[in-house]
């Protein structure tokens, strides 16, 4: 029961989040903003993350080849699928549900315990739209980018590992790369993306926007931003994964 | 003017606000006291509309608010300055840009007429030349001055103020008073203001409002608060022993 009032309450959210915007000047400044504390601030992280990913799975990949029918350039071309099918797209979300779910609850929190929002409320401003919207739009434009660069450097950490172990060579693991490649599956993947760039942003604004109490109670908020954004990502893939696979 | 009429307004079996009904006047000084947990912030929030009455109604000239389409509200908040118990900075912003805040919202005033207001207001709050401190390099009473010069920047009709001169020193703090006083009468605002300190009941209410037990006890002037010998406002005002000795010699 109380689940279903929950998800009323983030569908009447999501409505305040798309209303009519105040100033269209203050909000573009702000989606700049974020774009920087959301997108950019997580590049570093994505890239040490999307090096060694890339390694392990072409590491695990050449271990347990163990066959010698399986031709070599297999490693590249597993690799390059899974990284883009999956790891990317859904590990990297999830590793941001963390970053940024939990940074924009506490963020959102705060503001709600210190009275920030009824502040703003008072003075006339759309508080649900002056906050969320330009988080949305900041997350569901860069996430796609930072997910191009995280298959990349995934693929090079991959090619890297495998070729300075002399598990294959460089022509094996390229040839792979290349084998059987659809455009389809880098479409796929950054909608996947976009999904879950809303995802995080909204459910986190949820947990943040609706807190009661103090300051621990934002800790609070900002734990359960993080567990229920990673779920909902978790069962929107395998929704979206049998969709379009199917 | 704000009439409240028959506000009633519980938490659960918390019983806050029982048929509570005040008139504030245009052009004066309003001022609500009482214990604290009596329902004086509540009692606000609920003027203004951050929470929802359970009955009863507030009308603003006459309109009443809980009637109003969202686009009403709207321009009715946008009159309204208002100044939260904990100051309510936004603490990503300096303090220019808060005050310059509901300029850049709601107003068309250019980049220097804004800087010009919040220089102005600054100015009425002794904060001269503060302009680029966020707020976490504010002391307390500072925070609560940059949000008096927030509230005050829009011209606003209605004026809320919750507890402006709790923790401040007694100058700063009267300073804070005779202020509010000012562009009180200045602008023909309808003020309201929550206090406990005595010194500004006596300084600055033109009306009172004695809140107890979630009902409007008593009201009058002060000149009719310090004649009263209504016995709940005398424990309120006389808890001290300072001030009962005071009163003792003043019989
Ligand atoms: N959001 C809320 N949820 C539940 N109960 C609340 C809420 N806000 C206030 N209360 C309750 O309402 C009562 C009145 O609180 P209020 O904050 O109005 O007191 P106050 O008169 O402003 O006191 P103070 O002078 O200490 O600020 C208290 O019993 C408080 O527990
Ligand atoms: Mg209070």
């Amino acid at each position: 029961m109380s689940y279903i009032v929950s998800i009323g309450k983030y569908v009447g959210m999501i409505k305040g989040v798309f209303s009519k915007p105040e100033r269209f000047k203050v909000y573009y400044t702000r989606t700049l903003t974020e774009i920087e504390t959301i997108g950019i601030n997580s590049a570093g992280i994505v890239a040490i993350l999307s090096v060694f990913m890339g390694a392990v799975i072409s590491l695990q990949t050449a271990s347990n080849m163990d066959s010698p029918l399986l031709p070599k350039y297999t490693i590249g071309y597993i690799t390059r699928s899974s990284t883009i099918l999956e790891f990317s797209p859904t590990i990297i979300s999830l590793i941001l549900a963390g970053k940024v779910g939990s940074n924009i609850a506490s963020e959102v929190g705060t503001m709600r315990v210190t009275e920030q929002i009824d502040a703003l409320e008072i003075m006339g401003v759309n508080s649900l739209s002056f906050l969320v919207l330009p988080k949305v739009i900041a997350a569901v434009f860069f996430f796609p980018f930072l997910i191009i660069c995280s298959m990349g450097l995934s693929i090079i950490g991959g090619y890297y590992a495998v070729t300075l172990s002399g598990l294959a060579s460089h022509e094996e693991f390229t040839f792979g790369i290349r084998a059987f490649f659809k455009t389809s599956d880098i479409t796929y993947a950054l909608i996947k993306t976009c999904v879950f760039a809303f995802i995080i942003v909204t459910v986190s604004s949820y947990y943040g926007y609706f807190t009661k109490g103090g300051a621990l109670d934002v800790g609070k908020s900002s734990t359960q931003a993080v567990v229920w954004s990673s779920i909902v990502i978790l069962l929107t893939n395998f929704i979206l994964t049998q969709l379009i696979l199917m | 003017m704000i009439e409240v009429k028959d506000i009633n307004k519980s938490f659960g079996d918390n019983h806050v606000l029982h048929d509570f009904s005040a008139e504030f006047e245009a052009g004066q000084v309003n001022l609500i006291i009482g214990q604290s947990g009596q329902g004086k912030s509540v009692l606000t929030k609920c003027i203004v509309g951050l929470m929802e009455v359970d009955s009863g109604s507030v009308l603003y000239n006459g309109r009443d608010f809980s009637k109003m389409k969202r686009k009403e509200r709207k321009e009715i908040r946008t009159e309204i300055g208002m100044l939260f118990q904990g100051s309510a900075l936004f603490d990503s912003m300096t303090v220019e840009e808060n005050i310059m805040f509901p300029l850049k919202m709601f107003t068309k005033m250019s980049k220097k007429e804004m800087q010009e207001r919040a220089d102005f207001c600054l100015d009425r709050v002794n904060l001269k030349g503060r302009n680029k401190l966020l707020p976490a390099e504010l002391s307390g009473g500072m925070m609560k001055r940059v949000a008096i010069a927030r509230a005050i920047s829009m011209k606003p009709k209605y004026l809320f103020c919750d507890e402006p001169n709790s923790g401040l020193d007694p100058s700063t703090s009267i300073l804070i008073d005779n202020l509010i006083q000012e562009i009180t009468y200045e602008y023909g605002m309808t003020t309201v203001v929550i206090t406990h300190d005595m010194n500004s009941v006596i300084e600055i209410g033109d009306h009172i409002v004695f809140i107890h037990n979630g009902r409007n006890w008593w009201q009058g002037t002060k000149e009719e608060i310090i004649k009263t010998d209504n016995q709940e406002i005398i424990d309120f005002v006389y808890a001290s022993k300072f001030m009962k000795s005071l009163k003792g010699k003043l019989a």
